[in-house]
């Protein structure tokens, strides 16, 4: 396997324009990677600024009320921003920071990649622009104007379905147009090498310290380690310290919408096929053209035609397995979380809560699950209420 | 020699001229061919229509969802070739992204492409690294692939010249597909630098969009694409372009001399 690919997933598969970028950001990852004084910066970032290492909780009554495994939970939702993003914009603002960019743009879907780059653009003094689909900015206006409030600019994307596939394409499109000054932090393992690479190792540090916090509380490894996937950088941030550890199963969670068998779904495993966009090589959604189906779920940030490289090979080589979790699903396990454990997930990570309540009860007491909650869900009380037809004014 | 080669053989610099396929309809695409070919263009470029193209700018994105709500497939556009083909030798190219001819199959397109008389391809988000396995797979078609420059491309501007196709298609600037009032002069350097190691046709595209600004382009290349400017006009007139679009194709053929 060469650097570039995951299996046959992956590769460059982008504009000749930005060739040079995407060749530049690999030399300086490649320099300052295991350079001990950039490395000794971002841990100082994520323990002191993040709040890094993030707990690891268990759900004793979940457990109980399901009647099946223990059950951990992984809280990104507990870092600062509220989700799991926060891990990887901080190494790649700093490493932006390194390269002599003084700008950073990029895209995001729910919000929370968005809100977690103008965060750290805010801390470390970058100008910072955010593409986000116009229905998405509809879906999430609070953190439109949360990203507002730390002095980012956004961009409401107009153009295809207007959802986090055309906010990716604004952003390689500024990309494109503006290089020297500016870094495009992808805000997830996708797009072309090195992204998912970097993405995914500066989001290992979930699993790292899962591994790490299983082993102390339980003396092993856990069972199963499971998380929603839209590109897929929290699910294989888990994953990845485990992906030797073949005792350990590893559950990425799709969001089907209103099902895998319906038009209306994002589940790229479930229902897409291989081909070459945004950069990789990958699955995707599409139609028999080979043009990018217009997706849907509940969730804006698994709202995503793709998956990235990796996840697309640890499905091709069995390692890791993939299930589609519908918005009605997600949207009890949203409710469910809230009431049992009084821990309101984001309606992204809801989808791996509702997965682990279907097969929670067919498990042994003593297995033991993680389900990494990606985010948190206060952005989404608003669209549950509306999703349950109940009118909440704020 | 190659059709593609010959074009950059006459007397004059190339005008290369690209319509979206199925723009708003393969009946007008085909006649908007004829028109280019008959008021002096010497190649025509087709673009595939796609659903996410992250090349272009907001005029070329428009096409291609109007030739894409028009019902445009591959093989629609394979069957406009052979009707075009009835009546001009014009050198034709496909510009197209890559996932729908990784989905249609390399090797079948790549011979449909043959068959009915497409002579290259461009394929803007394949670039030089990327290239072994289309390279591989069009089997023994003679379809040209063609390589693109840009003003990023300095360090890697010779490695894609030895290997390129055809002719090589040069990027005029930072950004996506458009028209632009100033184009720098970036790429003119990097064209003498090219030169010097292959003597290769190189034509200038992206942001060319008025006869003016086509002649002082192709004053430092062999020839120069024009895009998004035809396109709004098929844009504007739509089913009845082919006046303004020819009207448009002989001033720059006037201009590019």
């Amino acid at each position: 396997m060469t650097k570039d690919r995951f299996g046959e997933y992956g590769g460059r598969f982008i504009p000749e324009t930005l060739m040079t970028a995407v060749l530049e950001l690999e030399a300086a990852y490649e320099r300052y990677k295991d350079d001990p004084r950039f490395v000794r910066e971002l841990d100082a970032l994520l323990t002191n600024y993040a709040g890094r290492p993030s707990l690891l909780y268990e759900a004793e009554k979940m457990s109980k009320d399901l009647g099946g495994p223990r059950i951990f939970l992984k809280r990104e939702d507990l870092n600062h921003t509220g989700s799991h993003k926060i891990n990887n914009v901080l190494g790649q603002a700093l490493l932006a920071k390194k390269m002599g960019k003084t700008r950073i743009i990029a895209e995001t879907g729910a919000g929370q990649h968005g809100v977690a780059a103008a965060t750290a653009a805010a801390l470390m003094d970058m100008e910072c622009e955010i593409y986000m689909g116009r229905e998405d900015t509809e879906r999430q206006a609070l953190n439109v104007f949360r990203m507002e409030l730390l002095g980012a600019k956004v961009n409401a994307v107009t153009t295809g379905t207007a959802t986090l596939k055309d906010a990716v394409n604004a952003a390689m499109r500024e990309w494109v147009s503006r290089m020297a000054d500016t870094h495009y932090v992808l805000g997830s393992v996708m797009g072309p090498h090195p992204f998912p690479t970097i993405v995914r190792d500066f989001q290992a540090v979930i699993g790292r310290e899962i591994k790490a916090q299983m082993i102390e509380r339980t003396g092993r490894l856990p069972d199963m380690a499971v998380a929603c996937v839209g590109g897929g950088s929290n699910a294989i941030g888990t994953f990845y310290d485990f992906i030797g550890d073949e005792s350990v199963r590893l559950v990425g969670c799709e969001a089907a919408g209103e099902g895998a068998d319906t038009p209306r779904t994002a589940a790229t495993v479930a229902t897409g096929s291989e081909g070459i966009f945004h950069g990789m090589k990958s699955l995707f959604c599409q139609d028999e053209q080979g043009q990018i189906a217009p997706v849907y779920s509940i969730s804006a940030g698994l709202d995503y035609p793709g998956i990235g490289p990796e996840h697309a090979w640890l499905h091709s080589i069995g390692r890791a397995e993939y299930v589609p979790v519908t918005d009605d699903e997600a949207v009890a396990g949203f409710e469910y979380l809230s009431r049992t454990e009084g821990i309101i997930p984001a309606i992204e990570s809801a989808h791996a809560v509702a997965h682990v309540m279907k097969i929670a009860p067919r498990m042994e007491k003593e297995q033991t699950i993680v389900i990494t909650l990606s985010g948190r869900g206060d952005k989404d009380v608003a669209a549950i209420a509306r999703y349950k037809g109940i009118e909440i004014e704020e | 020699m190659s059709r593609i080669t010959d074009a950059f053989t006459k007397d004059h610099k190339a005008l290369i001229a690209f319509l979206t396929g199925g723009d708003p309809d393969l009946e007008t695409t085909e006649k908007l061919i004829c028109a280019m070919a008959r008021e002096g263009a010497d190649l025509v470029e087709i673009g595939i229509p796609f659903s996410d193209p992250i090349a272009e700018g907001p005029i070329i994105q428009a096409a291609d969802e109007r030739a894409l709500a028009s019902g445009t497939t591959i093989d629609g556009l394979f069957s406009l070739v052979k009707n075009v083909r009835q009546k001009t030798d014009i050198p034709l190219l496909f510009m197209t992204y890559l996932n729908p001819v990784y989905k249609y199959g390399i090797e079948g397109f790549a011979e449909q492409c043959a068959l009915c008389g497409i002579d290259g391809v461009i394929i803007p988000d394949m670039p030089y690294e990327e290239r072994a396995e289309f390279l591989s797979r069009r089997g023994a078609s003679k379809i040209e692939l063609i390589s693109m420059i840009t003003p990023t491309s300095r360090a890697r501007a010779e490695r894609i010249a030895a290997d390129a196709e055809g002719f090589l298609y040069c990027v005029s600037s930072l950004g996506v597909t458009g028209v632009r009032q100033d184009i720098g002069t970036e790429i003119g350097e990097i064209i003498a630098e090219v030169k010097k190691t292959r003597d290769i046709p190189c034509a200038i595209g992206f942001g060319v969009s008025a006869p003016e600004q086509a002649e002082k382009m192709a004053a430092i290349s062999d020839g120069v694409i024009v895009g998004s400017a035809i396109v709004r006009i098929i844009a504007e007139h739509g089913r009845n372009s082919e006046e303004a679009v020819g009207a448009f194709v002989a001033a720059l053929r006037a201009a590019v001399r």
